[in-house]
């Protein structure tokens, strides 16, 4: 791959005597996933190419308590809470973006209440606004005409409305983006949320990810593009399980990386 | 004996809406056993939202045959109430259609109320072919068995006979068809009473059509009905935050920050034990706020919810609709006993947890919050369902073996998996 990364931590920069422009929140699944790991680095690369000053906790960072809190588990999830944002607040941090809708909407929805006043973005919402301001280019080459859907994730979409961000990057990469007959505010859940991810599905006639896949493969796509790296797992788990080969899985920041080679 | 008429009326009239305003007045009583929730933000948002979700029925039309059938019996059920006004002054006072005395706008004012009393029966007889020989999915499911079932069904009857009889008290009254105005659809039935004493169908037909609107509004508080004015507050009161948005319960946040403070004296006795709530979660409807128990009576068991729920397309136990129906009906229940027992509720041994909704279903949400959005009424079942969740982990202890885990995990080192905290950054070196 590219060169060697810059990944500098929070504490760097306290040392340096400055405040980097925004922190990147990697989250547990960014830092411990294998397949989530590829897109964290993606994004690292795009921030890098973009010059952005960024910093990232590192060994500072923890849970946002997103998974404890959906089980029923408030006292957990705010312990989490309590102790990042007394990491946050001591850095001073005003602004952070992440690649994971959970903790996307912990951090901006959840957070406040309990002491971390923050502005919160997606990665593709912050991808977005550094093409709009012209710090990063998309070539289209390499996606041009491919046949492109994007799932949403349920907490980047319903729980935040935003559904324009990452359809308008892969629009930016001349991709052909077809849309599954559930999507936006109909979009179906891969099953991982509510933190399903970390169990087996109650009984039923179906999984919820083969479900999905299949609304997928409806539109006869090459790629199934998404924002979230639980979506990912399980879309790439319905891949296997009902078209391997055919149809690839990635992120919209592994998208705008490989059009620019990084 | 001349006046025996005016007095029924006026009996019957007062007799139906006391007894109706008794029941609401149970209702409120029922929802206020909710725990208090403020509601006091954003009033400008609220009004909007209830202005164009209520109001507008703009959720509604997502689904366009439904919503806009929907919108006609809508129409057809706030205008025809005119006539209802109308209806109670000649009741009352003996007169025989007061209002027209207004001139040519009354016949324009009869015909409106005639093409949408036609157009009413036409949507509702389509309903009814939806639900009894379509068989759309949504009402199909196990928890519509049964009176659910034959309660939809009548409310459709209910709609069916009281239109009937509007255009046959119109059609057989000679005097209104004499003047040839506002007789749109009435005309074209007026011949099929030729022959009959049509006097005294008219006055049987204007009769059980102001008992039928009666018997009809007493109905209500017994059925899934309720929506029809329940839908207004609901819409006001519903969350005006991020979907994404769960409450973080304060009883925690102070438990949660006098852990965290070094200062705190440990062996110090706490006096303000108030702030400490006896159960956290809730495993009955009185844990429940009373916005949730609002949302519990307004539902209307039309089933989108269920339908765009994840877990119950793979054919999972867990149906939205029916959180909302078994915390309505445990509602019920809870507030019968207050009656029969002078006031104050005897426990019975049960509760909404266990002996109405499952430990399955509660787990097999996603949180995914795809019922939230397709509630045209901004309902949440999704908030009961975590504040289930809450009272199963933090009093029973009783979350699913793999689920423990993730959370020891959490507990032990940060992360839902069982990674130490300090390899957090090796992704770098990858």
């Amino acid at each position: 791959m590219s060169d060697v990364l810059k990944v500098p931590t929070m504490a760097e920069f306290m040392a340096t005597g400055k405040q980097p422009e925004v922190l990147f929140w990697v989250g547990c699944a960014g830092s411990f996933d294998d397949r989530a790991r590829k897109i964290t680095k993606a994004f690292v690369r795009l921030l890098n190419k973009a010059k952005v000053e960024f910093a990232v906790l590192g060994t500072e960072e923890s849970c946002t308590g997103d998974p404890a809190k959906r089980s029923g588990n408030e006292f957990l999830f705010q312990m989490q809470a309590v102790t990042n944002i007394e990491v946050l607040n001591a850095y001073e941090v005003k602004k952070i973006v992440t690649a994971c809708p959970h903790c996307f909407n912990t951090l901006k929805n959840e957070y406040p209440s309990l002491g971390g006043d923050y502005a919160v973005m997606h990665h593709t919402q912050f991808l977005k606004s550094l093409l709009e301001e012209g710090r990063l280019s998309i070539e289209g080459g390499k996606f041009k005409g491919k046949r492109i859907t994007f799932h949403d994730p349920c907490y980047l979409g319903r729980a935040n409305d935003v559904y324009e961000a990452p359809r308008d990057l892969i629009q930016k990469l001349d991709a052909e983006l077809v849309e599954m007959k559930n999507c936006r505010k109909k979009g179906l859940c891969c099953g991982a949320g509510g933190a399903q991810m970390f169990k087996d599905a109650e009984k039923g006639d179906k999984e919820i990810n083969i479900e999905r896949t299949e609304q997928a493969m409806e539109v006869t796509p090459e790629i199934i593009a998404t924002g979230c790296p639980f979506c990912n797992t399980m879309m790439t788990d319905g891949v296997k399980n009902k078209a391997e080969g055919q149809i690839e899985v990635m992120d919209v920041a592994e998208l705008i990386a490989n059009a620019n080679d990084l | 004996m001349e006046f025996l008429p005016n007095l029924i009326f006026a009996i019957l009239l007062f007799t139906g809406i006391g007894f109706f305003a008794r029941n609401i007045s149970k209702l409120k009583r029922n929802i206020d056993l909710g725990k208090d929730v403020d509601t006091s933000d954003q009033t400008k948002i609220r009004w909007k939202n209830m202005a164009r979700i209520a109001l507008g029925q703009s959720k509604m039309v997502r689904r366009p045959i439904a919503g806009i059938l929907h919108i006609v019996v809508y129409v057809g059920f706030v205008v025809i109430n005119i006539e209802v006004l109308e209806i109670i002054i000649d009741g009352l006072f003996g007169t025989h259609r007061i209002f027209s005395g207004i001139g040519s706008l009354y016949g324009v004012l009869i015909g409106t109320f005639e093409i949408l009393a036609a157009l009413v029966f036409v949507a509702v007889i389509i309903f009814w072919f939806r639900r009894n020989v379509v068989k759309i999915q949504r009402f199909m499911k196990s928890e519509m068995k049964g009176w659910p079932k034959l309660d939809g069904n009548l409310i459709l009857y209910f709609e069916i006979v009281l239109m009937g009889l509007f255009i046959i008290m119109n059609a057989t009254d000679v005097e209104f068809q004499s003047t040839n105005s506002g007789n749109i659809i009435s005309q074209f039935f007026a011949p099929m009473f030729e022959g009959y004493n049509v006097h005294l169908i008219e006055r049987v037909a204007w009769w059980m059509h102001i008992v039928g609107i009666l018997v009809f509004l007493n109905y209500l508080y017994y059925s899934k009905h309720l929506h029809i004015l329940l839908a207004f507050p609901n819409t006001y009161y519903g969350s005006v935050k991020p979907k994404g948005y769960f409450n973080n319960l304060e009883a925690v946040t102070n438990e949660v920050k006098l852990m965290m403070d070094p200062n705190i004296d440990p062996f110090a006795t706490t006096e303000e034990d108030a702030s400490i709530p006896d159960k956290f979660g809730a495993s009955d409807v009185q844990d429940l706020n009373w916005v949730q128990l609002l949302n519990a009576y307004t539902c209307t068991e039309c089933g989108r919810c269920t339908s765009e729920c994840p877990a119950n397309q793979t054919g999972k136990k867990l149906s939205p609709r029916k959180i909302m129906m078994d915390t309505r009906d445990r509602l019920v229940e809870v507030g019968n006993n207050i009656d029969t027992n002078k006031g104050v509720f005897v426990p019975d041994g049960k509760q909404l947890l266990g002996d109405y909704i499952t430990n399955e279903e509660l787990w097999a949400c996603t949180s995914c919050n795809a019922c939230v959005e397709a509630c045209p009424i901004s309902i949440d079942p999704l908030s009961i369902i975590l504040e289930m969740r809450r009272y199963l982990v933090m009093e029973q202890s009783a979350a699913p073996m793999e689920l423990n885990t993730m959370m020891s995990n959490i507990e032990n080192n940060g992360a839902p998996w069982p990674y130490n905290q300090m390899d957090r950054l090796n992704w770098k070196n990858d």
